[in-house]
Formats: structure tokens, C-alpha cells, sequence
């Protein structure tokens, strides 16, 4: 590498600077009206005028929000789950194996992921009341696995290229099945790909509004995100500007930690199945 | 990702190709397992996409309002010509029509910028590439809420700097919002895939132009552009599907109020405020079309370079 010139060096520190404020700022943002008082709300300023906790015991005590707080985790655990599951299973066969139909899969999954989510609302909504599914956990599950699986047999095939298949064959040398294969020797080796996938599946359940808000109608079922929205102020004159800031730094934590622990991972996630030359 | 020309290490090479009525045993044995292990993902997806799509065209033919169950009736597709010739209609698809373009295009410019930093930066890499990652991965209505506080008059930053405006109220300084909250969120998923785009240009093409005289600009246009031109497309298909389809932004920010609404949020309100069965499916089923045509323009585009076609055949 040329050496770096003083000049370059103040270039990419701002240009650094500009991105990390940018990315960061509505955070900052979030955080600072989640510790400010009622009164301080008030108070443009990114510090608070008065500290309080106020917010985060008020939202942390309440079931209007830990009772959604739960269901997020629940729903996105659940649904990630099965989708991986699913999926490993899908990806192995495309990478892997020949069988008829496989271009038909691919297209189908790649058609799911482009698909216009509000043009399922209203047949689901109508299906999910039939089956009495509508408010409840099987009734967000369903359609977040749906949706996870393409993903996920996106990024999975990818991954399940990487892997040295000459390790199968010996196994199979060795007499196992073709299933014994997968599940003693691949799948350990897929581990890291499975947890990518599960990575993004999540945080694509975390994420979804348009549905929860959709399926739901009480706080039985309600995730997170959907639930912010009937949060009350102090009194039917206050807007809820603290409870809901805090509420919406409660969901981003995760997110946060997630991107700090897996943040090389999540790019390979994200960029494995979109850009191959 | 058509994978049928990847040749099966682990299984018999000399399985005849399909169409010859003989298959070997492992062959056929292969197949089984093949079609087991889709079949979960296959009728997960046909049953919660497929069935669903084929029976919203079925109520998009006929008059149901959950309000009034006893006027259902079929009526042909006469529930298109009233969305059709509805001036809501063709105003939400104008909105959602502005806010995708506008934020797709800058998105990819500023995309290019943020992959150029995330390439080049000297220090600080690991840094600016977790914290750039924080927009893409922080829940949509969590950064809505925070862009609707920044914007409200006597309370936000932004509307401070701004002699305490309330952009929200209005038309067009909403949609502008809305623009920014949609930029702000999907930059860095953009800038991702660009990256992905450019570590593939080899470093040593660069230099050779650069020995030759080439400046900065004519080698990011001569070179390093048409090189990730399959990467441009992918992300540009992705962003603008994706983008088209927009709700959460929008619903917080302004719940459609002022001419703000989306065709999705024209969609949920007939469902969910008209309780209008037929005419939210029709709209539904639109909406499916515009997606289909903005996907078919792009594949016809995209050429060979379709995602799907290129990968595998390493």
C-alpha cells in the first residue's frame, strides 16, 4: 500500500465521521426522547432537559408491551426455526441433488421473495378468520415461515456450494445413506450458513409490521412493533412521545447486539445469494 | 441459481439423463430424496402464496363487504372497473410511483458512496461497517417513530432547525419525509450488495488504467460500472420491489393523511376501515400486476444476468 498522506487521512476520518453520524444520529435520537421526562419531550434538544426511567419502568411494568415484547420472541423463534429447518432441507436438495423441478422451485422461491405483501392481507385475512387462526401465534408463524423460506434457501444453497462434498462421499464409502450423510457430516459443517440464515430470518420476522398489525387484533397475539401504536400518555391529553421512544430502543437492542456479534456474517448472509459474477 | 448442470459428486455420474425411461437405482433413489426434502418448503409456500393469491382473484369478482355479508354477490369485474376509473386508485400509485423512484435512485448513488467508503476507508473499516449496518437492521416503525418526532413542530430536532415546520402536515414535504425515513433505511442493504459488486473488479484492471492516465471518474464509468453492472441490476430489482411495495414508513409518518398513502396502504385501509373484501382483493391483485411488470422489465434487462441464471455455474 502507498503511503497515507495527511491529506488522505483527514478525508477518509470525515468521510468515515459523516457515515457513522448519519447511520447513527435517529438513534441517538430515539434513545434521548426515551429517557426524557413528559415536560422534557417539550424540549427539542438531543439532551434531555430532565432524566428519567420513567419510561423504561412504565413500558417495562406494563402488559401492553411486555406481553407483545414476548410475542415478538416467541413468533420470530418459532417461525425461524422452522423456516431454517425447512430450508436447510430445500437447499441441500437444490445444491446437491438431481431431481426434475428444480428451476421451478428457484423461480417459486424468487417470486415469493418479490411478492407484494399486502396482496396476500386480504385472502389470508379472510382464510386465517375461516380457520381460527386470525390473532393467534400459528396465525403470524404460518405466513413469517413463508416468507423466511425463500430467504433462506437463497443464502443456504449459496452456503451448501462452499462446502467440501468430498466428505459425503466418504461417509457414504463408509455406508451411510444419503440422509445419514446430511445429518452426521453436512450439516455440522453447514452450522454457520443455518446460523446466517437464521440471523436474517429473524430479524425479518423482528422487523414485519404490515402483517402483525394485519392478523392481530388483541394483545394476545400483537408483536412489538404492532402493539407501539396503541400505547397511551399519562393522560388522554399526552402523547405517548417516551413510552413509544422507549418501546422502539427495547426492539432495536437486540438488533444492535446481533449486528455488533454477527456483523461479518450478516453481509455474507445478505450479499451470498444476491451477487455471484 | 440453476444448479442442473452441477455434477453430483456423491452420486453415480453415469445416472442417464432424465427423459430415458431406464434410471438407475441411486438415480431414482436421489430423486426421492430430492422431492422429500423440498416437498415441507414446496407446500408451505404453495399453500400460504399460491392457494391465497388464486382465491383473492376469486373475491376481487365479487361485491363483499364484511359490513353488509347479506349483499354478496359475484359481479364479474366490475369491482376493477370502480378501482380502475378511481381517481384514490391513481393517486396512490402516483405516490408510491414518486417515492420509489426517488428513493431507489438516490439510495443507489448514495449506496455507491457508502460501498466506496466501506471499500476504501483506511481505518476505522470494522467500525463504519457494523454502525452502517444499524439502519438496515433496526426495526422500520421503530426509525419511523423516531423521523415523525425529529419532524414534529416544538419537539423535533429537525423540525427546529427548520423554523419548527411540520412537514408532516403537508403534501409534498411528507412525501419528502418519507423519501428521507425510506433512504435512511435501506442505504446500507443497497451499499452491501454494491460492495459485493466491486470487490469483484479486479484491483489490478485499476491500476493498469491508472498507469495509462485514466482518471478517477473514467475508471469508476469505464471499468468498475460495466463490471458491476449484473450487481447494479440485482440490488436496483430488489430496492425497487421492495420499495413499491411501502407501508410501515408510510403508516407511521402519516397514516396516509394529505395524499400521502401508498397503493398497500390504499389496499389495508379498504380492508381494514371499509371492511371491503372485494375491492381490497382487486386492489390486491393490481398491485400483484405492477410488481409482475416491474420484475418482467428488469428480467428482460438483467438479460443472462438474472438472479438465478449466473449462479452455480462456477
Amino acid at each position: 500500500m502507498a503511503a497515507i498522506t495527511p491529506r488522505q487521512r483527514t478525508g477518509w476520518a470525515t468521510a468515515n465521521f459523516v457515515v457513522i453520524a448519519l447511520a447513527l444520529i435517529p438513534v441517538l435520537w430515539l434513545v434521548s426522547l426515551s429517557f426524557k421526562t413528559p415536560t422534557a419531550v417539550l424540549d427539542p434538544s438531543f439532551i434531555p432537559a430532565q432524566w428519567t426511567w420513567g419510561n423504561y419502568s412504565g413500558i417495562l411494568t406494563s402488559s401492553q408491551f411486555i406481553r407483545p415484547l414476548a410475542n415478538s420472541i416467541g413468533i420470530g423463534i418459532i417461525s425461524t426455526v422452522i423456516a431454517v429447518v425447512l430450508a436447510s432441507m430445500a437447499a441441500y436438495a437444490v445444491a446437491r441433488l438431481r431431481f426434475p423441478g428444480k428451476g421451478l422451485l428457484i423461480g417459486m422461491s424468487l417470486l415469493i421473495a418479490m411478492f407484494p405483501l399486502i396482496a396476500l392481507v386480504t385472502p389470508l385475512f379472510t382464510i386465517e378468520r375461516a380457520l381460527g387462526l386470525f390473532n393467534t401465534w400459528p396465525g403470524l408463524i404460518i405466513p413469517y415461515v413463508t416468507f423466511g423460506l425463500p430467504l433462506g434457501i437463497y443464502t443456504l444453497s449459496a452456503f451448501f456450494r462452499e462446502i467440501p462434498w468430498e466428505l459425503e462421499k466418504a461417509a457414504k464409502v463408509d455406508g451411510a445413506s444419503p440422509f445419514q450423510a446430511f445429518v452426521k457430516v453436512i450439516a455440522p459443517l453447514a452450522a454457520p450458513g443455518m446460523v446466517t440464515t437464521g440471523i436474517l430470518v429473524f430479524l425479518a420476522c423482528w422487523n414485519d409490521f404490515l402483517l402483525a398489525i394485519s392478523f392481530t387484533s388483541t394483545i394476545s397475539a400483537r408483536t412489538a412493533p404492532a402493539a407501539m401504536q396503541y400505547f397511551s400518555g399519562g393522560s388522554v391529553f399526552t402523547i405517548p412521545t417516551g413510552p413509544i421512544a422507549a418501546a422502539a430502543v427495547v426492539i432495536t437492542i437486540p438488533i444492535v447486539i446481533f449486528v455488533l456479534f454477527f456483523q461479518r456474517r450478516i453481509v455474507a448472509g445478505l450479499t451470498s445469494g444476491a451477487v455471484k459474477g | 441459481m440453476s444448479t442442473t448442470e452441477t455434477v453430483t459428486a456423491g452420486a453415480p455420474a453415469e445416472a442417464p439423463p432424465k427423459g430415458k425411461p431406464q434410471l438407475s437405482e441411486g438415480a431414482r433413489a436421489e430423486r426421492r430424496l430430492g422431492f422429500m426434502l423440498i416437498a415441507p418448503a414446496v407446500i408451505v409456500m404453495i399453500a400460504v402464496t399460491a392457494y391465497p393469491v388464486v382465491y383473492a382473484i376469486y373475491l376481487s369478482l365479487e361485491r363483499y363487504n364484511l359490513a353488509l355479508p347479506q349483499a354478496k354477490k359475484f359481479i364479474g369485474f366490475a369491482n376493477y372497473g370502480a378501482v380502475l376509473s378511481s381517481p384514490y386508485w391513481w393517486h396512490a400509485l402516483y405516490v408510491t410511483v414518486v417515492i420509489t423512484v426517488f428513493s431507489v435512485a438516490i439510495t443507489l448513488v448514495l449506496g455507491f458512496l457508502l460501498a466506496f467508503v466501506l471499500h476504501r476507508t483506511i481505518f476505522g473499516r470494522g467500525l463504519v461497517r457494523t454502525t452502517s449496518l444499524i439502519p438496515y437492521g433496526i426495526v422500520t416503525v421503530a426509525a419511523a417513530y423516531s423521523w415523525q418526532y425529529a419532524w414534529t413542530p416544538g419537539q423535533g430536532y429537525l423540525s427546529s432547525i427548520f423554523n419548527n415546520s411540520a412537514p408532516l402536515t403537508n403534501q409534498f414535504q411528507a412525501i419528502v419525509v418519507i423519501i428521507i425515513a425510506e433512504i435512511w433505511k435501506t442505504t446500507p442493504f443497497m451499499a452491501l450488495l454494491l460492495l459485493a459488486g466491486l470487490s469483484l473488479v479486479p484491483e489490478d484492471l485499476q491500476k493498469a488504467a491508472k498507469v495509462d492516465g485514466a482518471t478517477g471518474w473514467q475508471r469508476f464509468t469505464k471499468i468498475t460500472l460495466p463490471l458491476m453492472k449484473p450487481a447494479i441490476l440485482v440490488a436496483l430489482l430488489f430496492r425497487t420491489l421492495d420499495s413499491f411495495r411501502i407501508f410501515d414508513n408510510i403508516y407511521i409518518l402519516t397514516l396516509g393523511a394529505n395524499g400521502t398513502g401508498s397503493v398497500s396502504i390504499l389496499g389495508y385501509d379498504n380492508l381494514f376501515n371499509a371492511l371491503n373484501l372485494g375491492i381490497g382483493s382487486t386492489i390486491s391483485i393490481l398491485i400483484f400486476i405492477c410488481v409482475a411488470i416491474i420484475a418482467f422489465l428488469f428480467i428482460k434487462g438483467f438479460g443472462t444476468a438474472a438472479p438465478g441464471t449466473d449462479i452455480g455455474k462456477r
